[in-house]
């Protein structure tokens, strides 16, 4: 029986899994994933591919923020620039699917570059505030640049074809989604076991005392700018073939903030936690929906206060989580995974 | 005098007026900057609260204006005091990034109490002030502006005089200097804590009142609006009331004739952005503002 994590070296330190059994879960739940588009009716997979989406974002902010502690409030406008850059690569150059959602990406990580500029000056606080600004100036360009976007009246993504099979429905986006989730989750996991990992980390900790141990601050902190806006420019590219229409509309300031929120409720500088967060983000208003419908029959008036019933319950579980559980869902899911390896003889 | 003078003296005094608002909101930022180093990113929803409250107790209950505007105020002292204690002491010494978005949580959760009970359309605003403009030389004003003016300088001499003379004003002052030596003095830190989101939350009130006023109704985005006071306070440095007040009307009038000037050529919205512009590129000038104070680190 495992009684404790000993570690003697630093190979078993870095190691991704301690045991087995982990990788036999997450084999099975591969599987799960690859047949569950044949069982889940349309709405769920809709979620879903929400989820999907959300994760990848997520990871991608939580590395800049989580683990390079660099406070952005911009993930809306990587998201918003990666989906219209795809969307317009697509439709205006003919461009296909699987050049142009990468190269949407890479859009991203270049605004990303230029957001990441003021990090070299300013730190905390004032990076926030700098990349708010960065956000609003971003969504004006997108809502008047009309020729390229179409601003508010809104454009169309038409769905690319893969061998033949044309992308429209749920489930076929859901493989896609589902296929950069998966090697995107893996890059970042592993992006921790490197020096590049280990120099963000070390820039979180103290900047001060990594750029005296050799850590580059100009390097560094702009790799994690275009890390991370690379992620939000994917997860942008897969949100233009999900909805397949693009309005400025779906990237408010409220969006960068949930993204926040995802990585405070998930587990700052956890990969896990980034997938709990999105998780349990794009599942609340869900779960707040079905309860109002099932009480509509008790309170018919319930279904029109969703919409404020969110804001609220997403208010608190934030301010909940940062008073009582600052590391988040990632952490509840270490100690219960601990009691039950540990369980009956717990020290 | 010419037609263009005169449009750019319109948008200016329109700027002044609105800028004058800013100032109230950005003081009440400074305040809590000040004493506590909480970064308030709610500042919109403050507002919004306020001038929600003000409608409710005006025309929705339709209390005489000398009972409704103490009771709004009680209320908004009341919001203060419950978001101090209950949600930002206990994360006194947390990483920014926790309370930047303990600030946001409680901002959505004012919202969505807001919306739950009043809903989100629009409301109009009681009509306070007479419709018809006066000339001041050859410029017409509107008298809503005007007033709203004068009750923001009013608002913010009160308070310039509050932090010079009173014995409060001063602990405030004192505790925002150097928070173990106002300790050592016998100053109740807790308390002004308190006190200063308290009359954060009196300012943004009196703000949202105003606002509301001049816009003729309120909305859900009055918060936008709300968010202008970053740019406001990044000009002035996040920790100098004086720079509060100047950078308010500053950037009251740089959005007024920003948007005058370039909406017909860009089209339309430039008053939105142009703040954000401007905080950029203060930012990367002068991190602290014009009258902020350094911060320097020393290993």
């Amino acid at each position: 029986m495992k009684c404790g994590g000993f570690r003697v070296s630093y190979r078993s330190d870095e190691r991704i899994f301690d045991t087995p059994v982990p990788i036999v879960g997450l084999v099975l739940l591969l599987i799960v994933l690859a047949v569950l588009p044949r069982f889940a009716g349309t709405y769920w997979l809709d979620v879903l591919n929400r989820i999907g989406i959300a994760i990848i974002g997520a990871i991608g902010l939580n590395i800049l923020v989580g683990y390079t502690g660099q406070i952005s409030i911009g993930q809306a406008a990587f998201l918003a620039v990666g989906a219209y850059s795809t969307a317009i690569f697509e439709v205006n150059l003919g461009v296909p699917f699987y050049l142009a959602i990468p190269l949407g990406a890479l859009t991203a990580s270049g605004v990303g570059l230029i957001f990441g500029i003021p990090s070299l000056r300013l730190k905390g606080l004032y990076l926030a505030i700098a990349t708010l600004s960065a956000h609003f100036i971003t969504t004006y360009v997108i809502i008047h640049w009309e020729s390229m976007t179409k601003g508010v009246i809104g454009l169309m993504v038409p769905p690319p074809t893969v061998f033949g099979l044309p992308l429209d429905s749920d489930a076929r986006v859901f493989y896609l989604i589902y296929a950069l989730v998966v090697p995107a989750t893996l890059f970042a996991k592993n992006l921790f076991r490197t020096k590049v990992g280990r120099a963000f980390i070390a820039i979180r900790d103290r900047d001060v005392a990594a750029s005296v141990m050799g850590v580059s601050l100009l390097r560094y902190k702009l790799l994690a700018f275009v890390i991370s806006s690379f992620y939000a420019g994917l997860a942008g590219g897969l949100m233009a073939h999900h909805s397949r229409i693009l309005f400025p509309d779906a990237f408010t300031l409220l969006v960068a903030i949930d993204y926040l929120a995802m990585i405070i409720i998930g587990g700052m500088g956890s990969i896990l936690g980034s997938i709990l967060g999105a998780v349990f983000m794009t599942l609340l208003p869900e779960v707040l929906k079905l309860t109002a419908t099932s009480l509509t029959s008790v309170y018919p008036q319930g279904f029109g206060l969703i919409a404020s019933a969110r804001d609220i319950v997403f208010g608190l579980a934030v301010i909940f989580f940062l008073m009582y559980e600052p590391q988040g869902l990632a952490r509840i899911w270490v100690r219960v995974r601990s009691f039950w390896q540990l369980w009956p003889y717990a020290y | 005098m010419n037609e263009h003078l005169v449009f750019m003296l319109q948008l200016v005094i329109t700027g002044i007026a609105v800028g004058g608002v800013y100032s109230l909101m950005a003081l009440g930022f400074v305040l809590i900057f000040k004493a506590s180093s909480v970064v308030n990113f709610g500042p919109g929803e403050l507002v919004l609260f306020g001038a929600y409250v003000a409608w409710a107790t005006i025309l929705n209950m339709k209390l005489p204006l000398y009972v409704a505007l103490p009771l709004t105020l009680g209320v908004a002292i009341l919001l203060g005091l419950v978001i101090e204690r209950g949600v930002l002491r206990p994360l006194i010494g947390e990483p920014t990034i926790s309370v930047i978005m303990v600030t946001f949580g409680f901002a959505s959760v004012i919202r969505g109490f807001l919306n739950m009970t009043w809903g989100s359309d629009t409301r109009p605003f009681p009509v306070l002030f007479s419709q018809q403009p006066f000339h001041l030389g050859p410029v017409p004003v509107s008298p809503v502006h005007l007033w709203s003016f004068v009750g923001t300088l009013a608002l913010l001499t009160a308070f310039t005089l509050f932090f010079r003379l009173s014995l409060t004003g001063m602990a405030m002052r004192a505790t925002a200097d150097n928070q173990q030596v106002a300790l050592s003095l016998g100053v109740s830190v807790k308390w002004i804590f308190a006190l200063s989101w308290c009359i954060a939350t009196v300012v943004s009130t009196l703000g949202g009142i105003i606002l509301g006023s001049v816009r003729g109704g309120v909305d859900f985005s009055l918060a936008d609006l709300g968010l202008k006071v970053f740019p406001v306070v990044i000009l002035g440095g996040l920790d100098s009331v004086a720079g509060a007040i100047i950078g308010g009307v500053l950037i009251g009038v740089l959005e007024n004739l920003s948007g005058g000037y370039l909406d017909p050529i860009l089209g339309g919205g430039v008053k939105e952005v142009a703040p954000f512009v401007a905080l950029v590129m203060i930012l990367m000038v002068r991190p602290y503002g014009f009258f902020g104070k350094r911060e320097i680190e020393r290993v």
